[in-house]
């Protein structure tokens, strides 16, 4: 579908390695800047080294809670907020410094969905024209051509082309996510972020959402950077999993490995916390107490001590590094 | 830990809230929408009941009713009759109603940023509902947030007071909110989706929180929520609301097991569950079983079951006639015509 707008920037010139996306220790620090001369008087530690590769037809799960700089991620990535630091590769090439003109064929290979169909749709435009912005704003194809390839967008993403003039709130909660995947599709990206794509919607019309996501993925090649809250989700929908916690990796490892032997404790305490549908499981529960600590003085040595119910003195002045403890399992804790 | 509270509802005992046919429609333009159609429940003392369903089945518009908070025009409670210890709901004028909003029944919202006032303090919008209801002065009113404010362990109560809704975290927020509805001691607590905006390790301490809290003061909860494994963790009892009508009533436990309506089997069918912590085996993901299409419009019901166009079952007469609700096993309710055929669910003695 599409052959004709698939962008190849720069092609051949990729490494090779098979991998979507590679971000290597990528930091966003946001200034604060207070008082008449807008002096900087400290840094939100949004995103503070983090590292991981998406391959081809796969999905790296990023969890974490609100706050822990997970959507900075994504955002970082596509170059929506310019990185402190680190580098981000897409298909080999590193797009960490390009200018905005150079970014253009880049952006193309890169798409995000929202998590509000609600608020992420322009109300005064058509589902139609929401969808073939990008084409247009790309210059793929002439106004026709466009809504043909509008139109196929709308029937692989199950929606019908007779609903390409009706406005988005004409459209179900469902139905609006899935404009929004037409519209990540229509440039034929490589890789799509998903920042907590299916979060607002009911369980029912989730389940269509996360086997479209699939089947797509399946049938395109996508790689996919799962941005969610929803360990549930998370689970079903990745390969690889990347638990954050104030603005670091605390865990990364195959999906497998993640949910039946946890090894940083905040990775225990977040899955003890999802609720089971199954009352007959009775699960003895390790509520961590208090909040995650604010960004702007996130606390010294290894970030969770100040929840964690195993912490030592260790823990509260030496930073834990992100170790290999086999098999891939990369875990940042003293205590492992 | 198993978040949900020992007390056991004492059976027979009279009901603490009783809901009769209640009816609250939607005037529009585009015709009469039914959000609630003929829904009846008893709640007991000290016990949750959670109502559950997808968004547009009636579940948010239920809780609003009781408190009859629907906003007229365009909504209307046309029938129905709604009992909280005895009295009728329905009969008070505005005055008394105010009397009970707040005090004998008190709701917590989804949304804490939105349903907090942002330009008062929250030691002033505990207090508020204090002075509103009891007779006492504004500094004792003061004293009791403060107080409260503790209650649901909001760390150093006294500075927390004098701070403004954005200074907290969303936890901290759904935590001032649940001091505000319990500040003057409710017979009945509905939780409109209290911890859906939450993240898990909050949801987890928020519902820790809301079990002990009923435990300690005897309040009954009616819990609305989308999430079946919130409903299974703290639950008693569970109503299944689909396009303004209940569809299934049980006992959690029961309806997780045997649930008898197509519904309710979709919905447990669509949840992702954690497999692998259940030692399931799959590393590749595996594709959701999905309820197809979607929750009809309210203003174009079809005939016959509502569910119907959606259910694989349905046969001609899931087409032509509404099913009867009925008990089909003990304590266990819903209406389906096929139930005993597709899940056996013929009445256990």
């Amino acid at each position: 579908m599409l052959d004709d707008v698939k962008p190849k920037p720069g092609a051949g010139a990729a490494t090779g390695s098979g991998n979507v996306l590679e971000v290597q220790d990528l930091k966003k620090h946001f200034p604060i800047r207070k008082g008449l001369l807008r002096r900087t008087v400290g840094h939100v530690y949004a995103v503070d080294g983090v590292t991981f590769s998406i391959k081809a037809g796969e999905t790296l799960g990023l969890v974490g809670e609100s706050g822990c700089g997970k959507s900075t991620v994504g955002r970082v990535i596509l170059r929506l907020i310019e990185p402190t630091a680190g580098s981000i590769k897409v298909e080999g090439h590193d797009i960490t410094r390009l200018s905005k003109a150079e970014m253009r064929p880049y952006r193309r290979q890169m798409q995000i969905i929202f998590q509000d169909p609600f608020s992420s749709l322009d109300p005064r435009m058509t589902a139609g024209n929401i969808v073939g912005e990008p084409l247009g704003v790309h210059g793929v194809g002439k106004r026709r051509e466009r809504r043909d390839q509008v139109a196929q967008l709308f029937e692989r993403v199950g929606l019908r082309r007779g609903q390409m003039d009706n406005y988005p709130h004409q459209f179900s909660g469902g139905q609006r996510q899935r404009i929004g995947i037409a519209r990540a599709l229509a440039l034929n990206p490589r890789l799509i972020i998903g920042d907590e794509p299916v979060s607002a919607l009911d369980v029912s019309i989730q389940a269509q959402v996360i086997n479209l996501l699939m089947d797509l993925q399946r049938e395109l090649g996508l790689g996919y950077l799962f941005i969610s809250h929803n360990l549930a989700v998370v689970e079903h929908i990745s390969h690889k999993i990347a638990v954050m916690y104030l603005g670091r990796l605390v865990e990364y490892a195959d999906k497998r490995t993640i949910f039946t032997s946890p090894k940083h404790p905040y990775t225990e305490a977040l899955l003890s916390a999802v609720p089971v549908p199954d009352p007959a499981i009775k699960r003895k529960k390790l509520v961590v107490q208090g909040d995650v600590p604010s960004p702007m003085r996130p606390p010294p040595g290894c970030h969770f001590h100040t929840r964690c119910p195993y912490a030592v003195d260790r823990c509260k002045v030496e930073v834990p590094a992100l170790r290999d403890l086999g098999g891939g399992q990369l875990v940042a804790c003293h205590l492992r | 830990m198993d978040a949900r509270a020992d007390v056991q509802p004492e059976a027979g005992a009279q009901a603490l809230l009783e809901v009769d046919d209640l009816q609250t429609y939607f005037f529009t333009r585009q015709g009469v929408v039914k959000a609630v159609d003929g829904v009846s429940f008893a709640l007991r003392r000290g016990e949750t009941l959670a109502i559950v369903g997808e968004s547009g089945c009636g579940k948010s518009i239920t809780a609003l009713s009781l408190l009859r908070l629907i906003p007229d025009p365009p909504g209307r409670i046309v029938g129905g009759t709604v009992r909280l210890a005895g009295h009728d709901l329905m009969t008070l004028d505005e005055p008394a109603m105010r009397n009970v909003r707040g005090n004998d029944i008190s709701m917590i919202f989804q949304e804490p940023m939105t349903s907090l006032n942002p330009v008062m303090t929250i030691g002033r919008q505990i207090a508020e509902v204090i002075l509103l209801h009891q007779d006492v002065s504004r500094k004792e009113a003061l004293a009791k947030a403060v107080e409260m404010l503790r209650l649901v362990r909001i760390p150093e109560p006294e500075q927390r007071v004098r701070e403004y809704p954005h200074q907290l975290s969303g936890g901290m927020r759904q935590r001032a909110m649940i001091a505000i509805a319990l500040a003057c001691n409710p017979k009945v607590l509905i939780a409109d989706e209290p911890t859906t905006a939450l993240d898990v390790t909050i949801q987890a301490q928020i519902l820790e929180l809301i079990v002990e809290l009923q435990q300690k003061l005897g309040t009954a909860v009616i819990l609305i929520t989308h999430d079946l494994g919130v409903v299974a963790e703290t639950a008693q009892r569970v109503i299944v609301m689909y396009a303004g009508r209940k569809v299934e009533e049980a006992p959690v436990g029961e309806l997780f097991a045997h649930a008898l309506h197509p519904y309710t089997h979709g919905l447990l069918a669509s949840i992702p569950r954690l497999d692998l912590m259940r030692g399931e085996v799959n590393d590749t993901p595996q594709r959701l079983q999905e309820i197809t299409g979607i929750v009809p419009a309210l203003t174009d019901l079809p005939q016959g079951c509502v569910f119907a166009p959606r259910c694989k079952f349905a046969d001609d007469r899931c087409r032509a006639q509404y099913p009867p609700y009925e008990q089909k096993r003990s304590g266990h309710w819903a209406a389906c015509w096929n139930s005993d055929a597709l899940y056996g669910g013929a009445l256990h003695a």
